[in-house]
């Protein structure tokens, strides 16, 4: 693309369903994929005489964004009405938040660049309209669950720039368990606003609903960028509007123009008070933020000497980051499995299209696998297909354990897991209490026998070398 | 013996001393309640529930030496617009004219959880906006002491139902002057609490930020008795106040302990020179009975009709928006959804109900939110510095809750304004927020007695409570 004279501008904002048990003013349960119209009540469904109670989880769970965007907490911050008529909407106006949101003034890098958030704040969902040919029917179980809306201020220069944003975001999203962020499930919505400046000229900005995938997200920009383009070449003005992402012909579409642009009514909403947040449970939020995405890359780095690329990917990612470092502490060439994690397990998943939880290998399985390969126990020109068999559960580990030349060589591996042999130590320092005594009192000549207990224990089945390891960690600890 | 011109605790007194049953006394509420059927004060009535209700608590009462509460077994009717389980709620509206809640309100569970019997839905204006009763779906409810006056309103079914001795005490709802209004119309007790006093769950809302559940009573004693099993936090309130409720019985007169405000800001030219009088007498009757009179100034009081319309307007707008036929209430054919938003809202709400819809929704729109409901709200706000700065040095105020005796129906229907300018004299204490009880006093013109407005202090219902009850006595 020619874009030299040109400068694109492109704000966004973000919807999100924040994962709470509850809706965000009633107690109904706030999930909505179940038989339609099932998790509804009068509050809801906005009967008369009802009134809204609010979720303090949702509170919490949207300061915790806020608070990992690096927002200014509002100590002060009020909900409104924002009035429409539309089926979907039971009360006739939304309850969100408006002249003070939640949070406010945050930013989060991309790739060093700082994108500033203007706004963080609570809100409530709709229902969801089902047409049929015949006719078109509400279900009423979305209406009410809590979202948290992110506006950015219009950093972004790219399309590039944005779906990282995305990506980014929906990873913070997940590592803090704040929502599921499934932008296919509709649970993470984002609706960029895009305006170009050439020259002299500029066009308003333009702003794209219906977008339920990040490559839906770029190829909207990307076809926007080009529309606008063209126009402004020409000289033409273009006004601002509300669009549609067409997928099928992917190109966007007017859905509404400036002039019928809807007056919402806002309102301070007088059944809700202010929401006051001190400073104790904002410190209390902190606490629970453990480690963000970009703290957990570094420790990655650091701890297993991890390659800075091999770890953007495997950070992407909560459970294949958690997968990994369970992975690290079964195995001994900590090399070997990074390399094998990053390239034939992820390219399993890759092929079968499935997240990690869906990795038919447990983590105790693949440890074994590769810790017979770093012992070269698997025959060379096998591995792959072992190791694919397996993971089209074709072969269990258990298969290759018994294979006979692996079976003569009895100790120098384990189909036992970790948590096993933790057990059995356990079992027999219990048991032998006065070895252990003795042990604390500074005679560690007796851990040979302690080691010898276990490994009889175990049926000789575990390398004394590693068990001797783990019962010196063991009464270290204490 | 008339047992529904008794007080609550003396119908108490013939059951236990089995010379009444329960049984005895719902049937005779539905005796007059088909008596007084002219006045059209009920827009449901629950009679078969009722004397299973009544059985059931003249059953229990005979395995027991002690009434177990004041209100086991007492009939009470409840406007139309508080939600009462499996029953219709209408809000006297044609939009609700069959709807069913599935749900009861805080203030009708607590007094059912005392027992009480309600036995019917009251009348009212429209979405309670009125102040004659006349905005009905269902026909205007008269005046029991000349029925061809209009009780009041908004709450007009219930201040009728309560004068015309069919229940001993009534819910309403208070708005404006909703229940102050219709009861000083009716000839009998009406009390606003303090906003947040009592749960609005279950209160259909007119003007969210205004909207209050009050009693009708013929007796002071009465008043408080409900009042205080309505009050309290209700944790599906968030408006609701987490304050204390204190324990309005016994009543103790207070006449000779407060300092009490008088204001010449509540006397306008327009009022009754009749009524003026009388209230001068009154005043002279108060301080030589000991009360000490304190000339206080509300300089900002005129204000409040205009305040309030401009508020109470705005959130109705966004209150009645619900109203789209789409879940419950009034159903019709059309051809896509736009067409069915117009019917359904065209048809199903009444004039009045539109006119306030049509301005509250010019107040919030865009550049004209800070000129109409801004305006308001700041309004409001001096309006209840006034009021502050008056209670800095007295304890209660006292000022006529009407401008005007009760009219004639009709009268004032074809002016909107000078039926709204009915409320001039309560809307400034609902926009503070603040308790009133209105209370007939001794005087009458044309058969119609005249009342007073005790306004207290926030939470302060005690104090009316026991000063009311003072001038019952005299
Ligand atoms: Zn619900």
């Amino acid at each position: 693309m020619e874009l030299n004279n040109y400068e694109i501008i492109i704000g966004l904002e973000i919807h999100c369903q924040l994962k709470t048990k509850s809706k965000l003013f009633c107690s109904c349960p706030a999930e909505f994929e179940r038989e339609p119209n099932i998790n509804v009540c009068p509050v809801c469904l906005g009967f008369p005489g009802t009134l809204p109670v609010l979720n303090k989880r949702a509170i919490e769970l949207a300061l915790k964004l806020a608070l990992a965007l690096n927002c200014e907490i509002n100590r002060k911050s009020s909900f409104a009405r924002k009035h429409y008529f539309y089926p979907d909407l039971p009360k006739g106006y939304q309850i969100t938040q408006y002249k003070e949101p939640l949070a406010y003034n945050g930013y989060l890098l991309i790739d060093n660049k700082k994108i500033r958030i203007r706004r963080v704040h609570l809100e409530e969902d709709s229902g969801k309209l089902i047409h049929t040919p015949k006719e078109t029917l509400i279900d009423f179980n979305r209406a009410g669950v809590p979202l948290v809306e992110i506006v950015t201020e219009p950093d972004f220069r790219s399309p590039k720039e944005v779906t990282s944003f995305i990506e980014k975001l929906r990873t913070i999203l997940i590592y803090l368990d704040i929502s599921d962020a499934d932008m296919e499930k509709g649970n993470l919505r984002c609706e960029p606003n895009i305006s170009l400046r050439y020259n002299n000229l500029s066009s308003e900005r333009r702003e794209i609903k219906n977008l339920n995938s990040i490559k839906n997200v770029y190829q909207a920009l990307e076809y926007e960028i080009e529309y606008q383009k063209n126009l402004l070449e020409k000289g033409e003005r273009i006004e601002r509007a509300t669009l549609l992402w067409n997928e099928k012909e992917r190109r966007t579409e007017i859905m509404r123009a400036k002039e019928e642009e809807e007056d919402y009514r806002y309102f301070p909403e007088p059944d809700l008070p202010s929401l006051i947040i001190d400073e104790e449970e904002i410190l209390k939020i902190k606490e629970e933020i453990k480690e963000l995405p970009e703290e957990r890359k570094n420790r990655l780095i650091r701890e297993y000497n991890l390659k800075e690329e091999f770890a953007e990917i495997i950070i992407k990612d909560k459970y294949l980051c958690d997968y990994y470092e369970d992975l690290m502490k079964l195995v001994k060439d900590k090399n070997l499995a990074t390399n094998w994690l990053i390239n034939e397990v992820l390219r399993v998943l890759n092929e079968k299209k499935i997240k990690i939880n869906e990795f038919p290998l447990k983590i105790t399985e693949l440890a074994t696998f590769l810790n017979l390969l770093s012992e070269n126990k698997i025959p060379r020109g096998k591995v792959k297909e072992k190791f694919y068999q397996l993971a089209e559960k074709k072969i269990k580990i258990e298969d290759i354990l018994k294979t006979t030349e692996i079976k003569q060589e009895k100790g120098s591996f384990t189909q036992i897991t970790f948590s096993d042999i933790e057990k059995v130590i356990e079992e027999v320092l219990a048991q032998e209490k006065e070895v252990v005594e003795k042990y604390k009192k500074g005679k560690k000549g007796v851990i040979g026998y302690l080691i010898g207990e276990v490994v009889k224990k175990l049926e000789g089945k575990v390398d004394p070398r590693e068990i001797r390891e783990e019962i010196i960690k063991i009464l270290e600890k204490d | 013996m008339d047992i529904l011109k008794l007080k609550i605790r003396d119908i108490q007194n013939l059951i236990k001393r089995k010379e009444l049953s329960y049984m005895e006394l719902i049937k005779e509420v539905f005796k007059r309640i088909e008596e007084n059927k002219d006045l059209n004060a009920f827009i449901s009535l629950f009679e078969e529930k009722a004397i299973k209700k009544a059985k059931e608590c003249d059953k229990e009462f005979s395995e027991m030496k002690e009434v177990p509460n004041l209100l086991f077994g007492i009939p009470i009717a409840v406007k139309d617009n508080i939600a009462y389980a499996q029953e219709r709620l209408t809000c006297a509206s044609k939009i609700l004219k069959d709807f069913v809640s599935p749900y009861s309100a805080t203030a009708v569970e607590r007094l059912e959880e005392k027992r009480a019997i309600i036995v019917g839905k009251t009348n009212l204006d429209e979405f309670a906006m009125g102040s004659s009763n006349e905005f009905s779906y269902f026909g205007p409810c008269l005046n029991p002491i000349n029925r061809e006056y209009v009780p009041g309103g908004s709450s007009g079914g219930s201040a009728s139902a309560v004068g015309a001795n069919i229940v001993p005490v009534a819910l309403g709802s208070d708005t404006g002057g909703s229940v102050r209004q219709p009861a000083a119309f009716c000839g009998v007790c009406g009390l606003k609490p303090t906003y947040g006093r009592v749960s609005r769950f279950g209160l259909v809302a007119f003007a969210s930020s205004l909207d209050v559940i009050g009693v009708f009573s013929k007796y002071v004693e009465d008043c408080a008795l409900v009042l205080q099993t309505i009050s309290g936090y209700d944790e599906r309130d968030s408006t609701s106040a987490n304050y204390p409720v204190p324990n309005y019985l016994p009543l103790k007169s207070n006449l000779e302990e407060l300092k009490v405000g008088i204001s010449k800001d509540f006397f306008f030219e327009e009022m009754d020179t009749s009524l003026i009088k009388i209230y001068e007498d009154f005043f002279k009757l108060l301080a030589k009975n000991g009360v000490r009179l304190y000339e206080v100034s509300l300089p900002t009081m005129k204000y409040g009709i205009y305040a309030y319309h401009l508020i109470a307007t705005c959130e109705a707008s966004s209150n009645l928006a619900r109203y789209d036929g789409i879940r419950y209430g009034l159903n019709m054919e059309a051809k896509d959804i736009d067409e069915f938003y117009k019917k359904i809202r065209s048809e199903g709400f009444g004039k009045e109900v539109k006119r306030r819809i049509v301005l509250g929704t010019y107040g919030l729109s865009k550049g004209y939110y800070e000129e109409y409901y801004g305006i308001g709200v700041k309004a409001r706000k001096i309006i209840s510095q006034d009021f502050q700065r008056a209670f800095e040095r007295v304890d209660i105020i006292l000022a006529p809750p009407s401008p005007t005796l009760p009219f004639k129906l009709g009268e004032k229907l074809k002016d909107p304004i000078k039926m709204y300018l009915s409320d001039i004299l309560t809307v400034p204490i609902s926009l503070a927020g603040l308790p009133a009880l209105s209370i007939p006093l001794k005087y009458k013109i044309d058969n119609f007695p005249i009342s007073i407005q005790i306004i207290g202090k926030p939470f302060c219902e005690k104090e009316i409570l026991d000063f009311a009850y003072g001038i019952e006595q005299l």
